[in-house]
């Protein structure tokens, strides 16, 4: 198939941005989007002949494990955060998404928490603090405890697990009509608030990590579940209300100072 | 970092704005009980004596300061959310988002901000002309409330604008029950229908109830 690319193409964080037409021929309907942006970027390496404009340089884009396990892969295609399908990343979209002739927009994930690198890529640092703030769980130095010691409900172990199939892609950033990250931040908070290790510590960070968010300069939720629809790993909205229960008993009961900060407890 | 009770993160203003509105959300059934007397044919003599109750009762009076403090609570967080919003997104998509989300719910400020329009004139055709701040039309005692409800009603201009305007209330009161409770944590598998369905029922009962009154004062009075 034959395709018109419209690509965000900026040299970096501080520099002004634009978008730039691609043409792109011959494209397989069974190859990747990334497959494809990987032969657009060929074309620009073979195309160009000594020092070119930045916009014939290949185009910059985030990607690893390329089967929908790292998170690293994040493209806006179309309006949409990993393209038009559900429940997949970007390296999981396939061009048989696409018709011949199309024109493709594509854009970085657009939030004041995450600046723009380099054309399509961001950085998605501000996750990870919000993990540094509190997403863990604090294991003191011991023997190894026995795998059944700690009783775990069928149910719990299945929330938690589900919670924990976030891969911090980012997706429900980009697709919140105010940048929010509650989806991510709820899912960090339910993996541990669920099971018996977590809950030791649960209070102080589900405040700790709510207050990290806030900092980032993420929008607030405001119930209109895009983050829900575009999850490549469909985590269930169902997790904020939980971060929102969380919270509220936290701030209600919680007595102690909170004290983990960013970079550990 | 402190654990203060007064240092309002996102999820506390947000927990603090859906009781200011659940609490408006009762408020509306009790105004429009009030107001569907206006339908009973009995020269409003049942209005009158609700709104002069309403109007005169001590325990009324105390509940009327919560309920400003609730609808001033609700409009100032509501806008302090939206503009740390549209600061989290700086620049925008060059595409408009195409997921799936319910269409009202992204457009919050805006049905809040001209219900918030509507209020104020509102206000101004009757609690002021109570509170004798502004006066009444001529004719009209400021407390006879049933005179000025059916001058009003009986302009078809106004009748319409009030129309439109409690439809675009239904919206935002539709999106806001489901989203109180998501947001104070009553989030359940075996609720959630009960939940939505209240909601939708609610919002349709409250603008529909409304509406029939212009109607009726248009057309059948």
């Amino acid at each position: 198939m034959n395709l018109t690319l419209k690509i965000w193409r900026q040299p970096s964080v501080d520099k002004k941005g634009k978008f730039e037409t691609y043409q792109i021929n011959d494209i397989s309907a069974d190859c990747s989007f990334l497959e494809m942006l990987d032969q657009l970027n060929e074309k620009l390496i073979n195309d160009s002949n000594g020092p070119v404009d930045f916009t014939k340089c290949p185009v910059s884009f985030d990607h690893d494990c390329r089967e929908g396990i790292c998170g690293m892969c994040g493209l806006y295609i179309n309006g949409r955060p990993h393209g038009p399908d559900s429940g997949i990343t970007t390296c999981q979209l396939h061009m048989r998404k696409f018709k011949d002739g199309d024109t493709i927009v594509v854009e970085p994930w657009r939030s004041k928490a995450f600046p723009i690198i380099r054309d399509l890529v961001v950085d998605r640092g501000a996750l990870d603090k919000i993990i540094q703030a509190g997403g863990y769980v604090s294991v003191n130095t011991g023997g190894i405890p026995d795998a059944n010691s700690i009783p775990i409900s069928k149910r719990n172990s299945d929330l938690a697990m589900d919670a924990a199939s976030c891969i911090g892609c980012g997706a429900c950033v980009a697709s919140c009509a105010n940048a929010s990250a509650m989806l991510f931040v709820s899912a960090k908070v339910s993996q541990l608030a669920l099971l018996p290790q977590g809950k030791i510590e649960a209070k102080e960070r589900v405040q700790s990590m709510v207050k990290e968010m806030d900092s980032l300069g993420f929008g607030n939720c405001s119930n209109t579940y895009g983050c829900e629809a575009e999850c490549p790993k469909e985590i269930s909205k169902s997790n904020i209300a939980r971060l929102n229960r969380e919270f509220i008993g936290a701030k209600v009961c919680y007595e102690n100072e909170v004290t983990r900060a960013a970079g550990g407890a | 970092m402190n654990n203060k009770i007064l240092e309002f993160s996102s999820i506390s203003k947000k927990v603090f704005m859906a009781l200011a509105g659940l609490f408006l959300i009762v408020f509306l059934l009790v105004h429009l009980t009030i107001n569907l007397f206006l339908l009973l044919g009995d020269g409003g003599k049942l209005f009158t004596a609700s709104a002069h109750f309403m109007s005169t009762n001590p325990v009324i009076k105390i509940f009327e300061v919560f309920l400003f403090g609730g609808f001033i609570l609700h409009i100032i967080i509501g806008i302090l959310l939206t503009l740390k919003n549209w600061a989290s997104r700086p620049v925008g998509y060059n595409q408009s988002n195409k997921s799936k989300t319910a269409f009202f719910s992204k457009y919050m400020i805006w049905t809040g901000l001209i219900v918030f329009t509507f209020l104020a004139i509102h206000m101004m055709n009757f609690y002021f002309v109570k509170l004798g701040l502004v006066q009444p039309p001529d004719g009209v005692g400021k407390h006879e409330f049933y005179q000025m409800t059916i001058l009003l009603f009986s302009n078809k201009v106004y009748s319409s604008i009030y129309i439109v305007l409690l439809i675009i209330l239904g919206f935002h009161l539709n999106h806001a029950f489901k989203a109180a409770f998501q947001t104070l944590g009553l989030n359940h598998n075996k609720y959630n229908c009960t939940i939505g369905f209240l909601g939708t029922a609610y919002s349709i009962i409250v603008a529909g109830g409304f509406i029939i009154i212009p109607i009726y004062f248009m057309f059948f009075f």
